[in-house]
């Protein structure tokens, strides 16, 4: 019986899911489709803790729905507004053959991965009993946590060099004149008062889940890249609500939080070069307080990373723009 | 058609559905929610196969769990330095170069799509 309901939350969530992905590339708007994409990031989590992947449905709810979603929406307001859709040009004849010939292209590719699902080899290959056989000499308990950290660390600090590039790519857009000034993306420019009570009383609770979140990754779901992700989001939260500025990219302590984690991720890998006898390899009996310090460190710097690019940037030009976000930033200082 | 069959039937449907509004948007940011829409198809094949490989006490092999997790970082990553991209274009110099002017000289561009198609299989 639990079986069968079991199955129908995945029928109806599978239908969901498709039929939001639909709305996304088919509706009309651009500010809809990307309100529906975060309702869609939201959902997909649930099909993750279906696929029993809370530490996966925990980072797809927060940076997969939440923060692409505050992005696109953010973006989707800046741009220019969109074409219109066929007033004066009449409707290209050339078109829809592109639709078609598109349509059918990602038909085949969807067939094809699907025959691929359909046909995947049994028994499955997997390397869960290798990582149940190595987990025990990690000192930790939640598998995930132990594959960030110690099996494939080196993808983990690649990771966040990815991250680090993308802030500097990121801050290279912001124009030259442009470069002292706060990004202006975030701050209304009249919090209404509930929002900014809600900011107030957010914020606590959710720095206390934040590091409650991070504690626990090593045994339960959980880690560095959720409670970052929870810290940024309420970075974001606290700068929407003008109960603190946005940070300038030329402030010194931002960019030292920044490449901090994987500076220090990077050290103690070298130092295992000779202390354990390779990159990244830690020395027996430190394994535990080496891994904490740098699941600090990357929890800091994942937090301001994320937090400094859902900031935004400055503005083009201050004649424009500058009269409507100053009431913001400066009525509550 | 059990559980795990289904939802990776759910991820070959949404990379291809990610694909299709890749091609199709007129608006580059719609082609960037499509973008994330593929990817999120295949991160959820990524699931599928790590859910297979259960055992040991674990729930999914977390192997591919971690790298799902690492991979959702990257996007993100990618799909603010597409954010910021557009956001200055639109400052500057316009978003109509982004999307195929009406009067393109170019209409070779539809015969193109088809020399790609045999591209990825």
């Amino acid at each position: 019986m639990s079986v069968g309901i079991g199955l129908l939350t995945d029928v109806l969530l599978s239908g969901t899911v498709l039929m939001l992905g639909l709305w996304v590339i088919l509706t009309a708007d651009r500010l809809r489709a990307a309100i529906g994409f975060l309702i869609y990031g939201l959902l997909v989590a649930l099909v993750w803790v279906r696929l029993g992947a809370p530490d996966v449905a925990l980072t797809e709810a927060a940076i997969g729905g939440g923060m692409i979603g505050l992005l696109v929406l953010g973006a989707s307001t800046r741009l220019p507004p969109e074409p219109p859709r066929s007033p004066g040009a009449p409707a290209r004849p050339r078109r829809w053959i592109l639709h078609v010939i598109a349509a059918a292209l990602s038909a085949t590719v969807a067939l094809g991965l699907a025959l691929v699902v359909l046909g995947l080899p049994e028994p499955a290959p997997s390397l869960a009993a290798a990582v149940a056989a190595e987990l025990p000499a990690t000192a930790l308990e939640n598998p995930v946590t132990g594959v960030l950290m110690a099996f494939r660390a080196v993808d983990t600090l690649f990771e966040t060099v990815v991250l680090v590039l993308a802030l500097i790519a990121f801050w290279s857009l912001i124009p030259d004149a442009g470069w002292s000034r706060r990004p202006d993306w975030l701050p209304l420019p009249h919090p209404p008062p509930a929002l900014v009570l809600l900011a107030r009383i957010l914020l606590p609770i959710g720095v206390l889940v934040a590091l409650h979140l991070f504690w626990i990754g090593a045994s339960l779901p959980g880690g560095k890249f959720q409670a970052g992700a929870l810290l940024a989001a309420l970075w974001a939260l606290v700068m929407v609500a003008g109960l603190a500025r946005p940070i300038a990219a030329t402030e010194r302590l931002v960019r030292v939080l920044a490449v901090l984690g994987p500076l220090v991720f990077f050290v103690i890998g070298l130092g295992g070069l000779w202390l354990a006898g390779d990159f990244l390899a830690y020395p027996e009996g430190l394994e535990k307080p080496l891994i904490i310090i740098i699941e600090v460190v990357l929890m800091l710097s994942v937090a301001v990373m994320l937090g400094l690019i859902l900031a935004g940037l400055p503005s083009a030009d201050t004649a424009v723009r500058a009269p409507k976000a100053r009431p913001g930033t400066e009525g509550q200082p | 058609m059990s559980q795990i069959t289904l939802y990776g039937l759910l991820g070959s449907a949404l990379v291809g559905l990610g694909l299709y509004g890749l091609i199709v948007s007129a608006d580059a940011l719609r082609k960037l929610l499509a973008f994330n829409l593929l990817g999120s198809g295949v991160f959820l094949l990524f699931g599928v196969i790590a859910r297979r490989g259960a055992g040991a006490g674990f729930s999914g092999d977390p192997i591919p769990q971690a790298l799902v997790i690492t991979g959702l970082v990257v996007a993100f990553a990618a799909t603010a330095l597409a954010v910021g991209l557009l956001v200055r274009l639109g400052e500057t110099a316009g978003l109509e170069d982004v999307d195929d002017a009406p009067a393109s000289p170019r209409s070779a561009a539809p015969e193109d799509a088809p020399g790609s198609a045999g591209g990825p299989q």
